[in-house]
């Protein structure tokens, strides 16, 4: 596996220490070592509060390891969209209903027809979307279960720097089947506004975060749950995002306090399902984007990204404000992964009403109100 | 930066952190009168574990000093276990650090290229100290650990570094590179582990060695610990430690079928080959495996997590299900590579020092360069164990002459056994069987007279009287379990003309317990097991012998008068 590598030390150029007729070691030459000493700093002070956060296990009893156990069955693998490089195809997820609700960060994994979910005990599930929140970067499965073991969202514990945590997540990909999640222990170090990004984009999540002492945020984590010692939820692994300031990788979680309400909404149907609707045919009166001036990139692959290439003067679009280069996320809440998504969206709407157009420009989500033009009394040029 | 300006820095920097930390903890201590006891009895019970468990940690060195990595001292007389992926930079002969300030010349001794792990051997003492093997399938998620070793060849004063966490994972299966370096039923951690500290120890928090740190998952983040790393669990090494201990290139094991997961979740077998022992013990395409050696399977990833843990040559039990009905049956597995893809592993290495003008000279004693072995002087070694052993039961090289030995059929009947130096004779009730190093001994294991009967005795005679010298061909094989609950045996592997005989030796007397010949041929082999000793003239003799073809025993003997003709010459 790629990201799997042996961790033997091979240098070029260092001399092997040898030992002087004393009887002493004396180091022939280098030991190879990071030259930038605030790192070690970093290292030392990790390493102590590790060592005070050591003795909280030791008080939270022997039953730590059935309470790992009994939080692992509450957490499912998840697999769908992705593969390509550095863009895994799965992520992590927990439950939080015994019916089969599964909370999960909002990713390109769920951009896919079929999203499996795999349970503790290696049962494999189709899921479908029931909603997700695009501020929140958060997303909310369902398949078809009963009696799981889930937590409750309705009784949440709070956290505050210092706090002893255990991450879960299926990082890596590492458990398959019925194995269980990988464990990682931690502390909370922090709980701050999220200033990071992803590539060249800015999150669109702003937090506030718990930021851990641990390396909780690898390939596959987000979306895993972060308990405290007591085995309650506390926060989700978020995506693996880089500090705006730092440009170092961020380890860090969602509090799970503000991302409940919007589970309840989403749980409660407020909020509209974002699945790409079932393409319905065309209706002879519905909206083309160029009834709108968009003149959207060309549709040449199967999730052609929704980007508007140009956008006619004086249109209902760029009377609202649309502009070359945005990307089209929503209609009406209505998740737009897709060129073919949008047409087919559109094809539905109403002549003569409006409708909300979220985009996202410069690393920022815009909110626009599109006036849609009268049904044209005649038939249309071209 | 470079490298040579950033040592001293670095190590000031370090020391006095490190300073910082240790008077920031007693402040700590004092300033906390509210800290419960028990938790600074926690505290210090587990420096204490630290201060014990890492005086036998090692920090290895090539002699080049460009490479290199950890280890863990296992025996007082300086057996150190390692990483393949180590040795492999560094050669056969090594430079080994211990926290008393020393280096000890250290030379490899076998490898395991499959299972990323290598066994090596500190000289110069005989009291070093050895860790404590534990348990590793008694990890649960949630243990505390720790791992030990030299991240960043850090260690130039020999020192390890110690990082603490928690046990992730257990019986995780990583996927190898190509079919080498494969990590099955392996422990993770999220305990720091960086390049250095492979060939490192992982113990629990007893300080009981429960594995052998050896990789991590480095991707974006780049070459530095994110937290998953993996460890080699000592039950795994505990299995091939014998192999590894007689020098060998040992290789990992294949049951000679793939499995694949069905829709219904089942695991099955998909393919199986026509010639391999599991076909001959009754597995068949789409038979459902329901326990492997000893361990229930339900997915195809918990068959390679055991089969990954068995040293090529083991019998294993099985079963599996096939219309509803449950079959057991003991199989041998086989070798997973062939041996000169095998062999390549340790030859290619890329700066290869084991070349006999280059090891240092306290090594060059230890050091025996032999194709398809890591150091053969430690094969060597054993054989004379093995042999010094067999000799505790009675003297038999001045036995040259024939041998008579007679006794009763079980089956009922006389068996009359006349074994000479190169020819031998056998009378049962169904009629007579002979055979002759001058012809083909192929034809003498398939006889259908005795059922290879009497080439088993030819055999085990010459390894008696002739010891190695009687064979084509001796090597050591190391250890594999006499039955499948039990002891572990030596084995000696011989071959004489097209026929490999191998020899299984009782751990408790050093006598022969079984004997096996197979031929290149695939096929049943022929086994035979010896027991009931009695003592004849001083010489501790077997007082039946049984005789199995596959998983069938075929006839059993009681030996009753052996008579040795010393007197005549040898080869009339």
């Amino acid at each position: 596996m790629p990201h799997c590598a042996p961790c033997a030390w091979r240098a070029g150029g260092v001399s092997p220490p040898v030992r002087d007729a004393r009887g002493g070691s004396q180091p022939g030459a280098n030991a190879p070592g990071s030259p930038i000493a605030p790192v070690r700093l970093l290292a030392v002070l990790v390493a102590s509060a590790i060592l005070s956060q050591s003795l909280a296990i030791v008080r939270a009893g022997a039953d730590i390891h059935e309470q790992i156990a009994e939080t692992q069955a509450k957490v499912v693998k998840i697999y769908g969209a992705g593969g390509l490089r550095a863009l895994e195809a799965y992520q992590t997820g927990f439950l939080i209903s015994a019916e089969g609700h599964v909370l999960t960060a909002w990713s390109h994994v769920l951009d896919s027809a079929v999203v499996t979910v795999t349970l503790d005990d290696g049962r494999r599930f189709e899921s479908k979307l029931v909603g997700a929140d695009s501020e929140l970067e958060l997303a909310v499965l369902k398949f078809d279960g009963s009696d799981l073991p889930h937590f409750d969202l309705s009784s949440l514990a709070a956290a505050e720097a210092g706090t002893r945590v255990l991450a879960y997540s299926n990082l890596f990909g590492v458990a398959a089947g019925n194995e269980p999640v990988s464990v990682q222990r931690g502390v909370v170090a922090a709980r701050i506004p999220l200033s990071a990004r992803r590539g060249i984009f800015e999150s669109r999540f702003q937090g506030p975060v718990y930021i851990l002492d641990a390396v909780t945020n690898n390939p596959g984590a987000a979306g895993g749950p972060v308990t405290n010692l007591a085995g309650e939820l506390i926060a989700m692994l978020g995506k693996e995002l880089k500090s705006a300031e730092s440009n170092l990788w961020l380890n860090y979680a969602m509090p799970i306090d503000p991302l409940a309400p919007a589970v309840t909404r989403i749980l409660a149907g407020a909020a509209e399902p974002l699945t790409a609707q079932t393409p319905t045919s065309k209706s002879s009166d519905g909206l083309d984007p160029r009834d709108l001036g968009i003149v959207l990139v060309p549709d040449v692959v199967q999730r052609t990204p929704a980007y508007v290439d140009e956008v006619r003067p004086n249109s209902p679009a760029a009377r609202a404000g649309l502009l070359r280069g945005d990307l089209i996320l929503f209609v009406d809440g209505q998740l737009v992964p897709s060129v073919k998504v949008l047409c087919e969206l559109l094809a539905k709407a109403e002549h003569a009403a409006s409708f909300k157009l979220t985009v996202l420009r410069d690393g920022n989500t815009v909110e626009l109100t599109v006036q849609t033009p009268p049904l044209p009394s005649a038939e249309r040029a071209g | 930066m470079t490298v040579g300006r950033a040592m001293t820095y670095d190590r000031g920097v370090l020391v006095a952190l490190l300073g910082i930390v240790a008077a920031a903890s007693a402040t700590a201590v004092s300033a906390e009168p509210d800290v419960p006891a028990a938790v600074l009895q926690a505290q210090a019970d587990r420096v204490a574990t630290i201060a014990r468990a890492r005086n036998s940690v090692v920090a290895i060195f090539g002699s080049r000093g460009s490479e290199g990595g950890s280890g863990i001292v296992i025996s007082r007389d300086g057996y150190a276990l390692t990483n393949f992926h180590v040795v492999v930079g560094t050669g056969a002969a090594m430079k080994s650090g211990l926290p008393d300030g020393r280096l000890y010349d250290t030379v490899i001794v076998g490898v395991d290229p499959t299972g990323d792990v290598a066994l090596v051997k500190l000289l110069g003492r005989d009291d070093f100290h050895a860790a404590e093997l534990g348990d590793s399938d008694t990890a649960r998620p949630g243990d505390w650990v720790f791992a030990m070793g030299n991240p960043f060849l850090l260690a130039t004063d020999f020192q390890p570094s110690v990082s603490y966490g928690i046990v992730s994972g257990v019986h995780r299966y990583q996927y190898p590179a190509g079919s080498f370096l494969e990590y099955t039923d392996c422990l993770q951690i999220d305990a720091a582990i960086n390049p250095g500290n492979s060939g490192g120890p992982l113990f629990d928090s007893a300080g009981r060695l429960i594995g052998v740190n050896g990789r991590a998952s480095f991707e974006k983040r780049g070459r530095v610990n994110v937290g998953v790393a993996y460890a080699i669990s000592i039950n795994q090494i505990k299995n091939f430690l014998g192999c590894l201990r007689g020098g060998r290139i040992v290789d990992h094991a294949t049951l000679g079928a793939r499995l694949a997961t069905d829709a219904d979740g089942t695991v099955r077998v998909a393919e199986i080959l026509e010639e391999c022992d599991a076909r001959r013990r009754g597995l068949h395409h789409q038979d459902e495996l329901v326990r492997f050696a000893g361990r229930s399977i339900r997915t195809v990833n918990e068959f390679k997590n055991v089969l990954g843990i068995i040293p090529a040559g083991w019998r294993v039990p099985i079963a599996y299900r096939r219309g509803g009905e449950i079959h057991e049956a003991l199989v041998r597995l086989e070798s997973v590579h062939a041996e000169a893809e095998l062999w390549k592993q340790l030859a290619d290495r890329p700066r290869s020092s084991d070349d006999i003008a280059t090891i240092p000279e306290a090594v060059v004693p230890y050091y025996e360069k032999r194709t398809g072995y890591a150091n053969f002087y430690f094969n060597r070694e054993n054989q004379d164990r093995v042999f010094r052993a067999l000799a505790a039961s009675g003297s038999f090289d001045q036995l040259a002459g024939p041998w008579t030995i007679t006794g009763q059929v079980e089956a009922g009947g006389q068996i009359t056994l006349r074994l000479k130096q190169a020819e031998a004779a056998c009378r049962l009730p169904m009629g007579e069987s002979m055979l002759s190093e001058e012809e083909d001994l192929t034809a003498a294991l398939d006889s259908a007279g005795d059922g290879g009967l009497l080439l088993a005795m030819h055999l085990w005679r010459k390894l008696l009287v002739a010891g190695s010298a009687g064979f084509d061909d001796l090597y050591y094989y190391g250890t594999w379990p006499l039955s499948h609950e039990g002891a572990m045996a030596d084995v000696l592997v011989a071959q004489l003309a097209r026929v490999e005989c191998q020899f299984a030796f009782d751990s408790r007397d050093g006598r022969v317990a079984t004997l096996e010949l197979s031929t290149e041929a695939s096929g049943d082999s022929c086994r035979v097991e010896f027991a009931e000793p009695q003592e004849v003239d001083g010489r501790w003799l077997p007082g039946r012998v049984t005789l199995h073809r596959g998983d069938r025993a075929v006839g059993s003997y009681k030996l009753e008068q052996f008579s040795f003709d010393p007197s005549r010459a040898e080869g009339e």
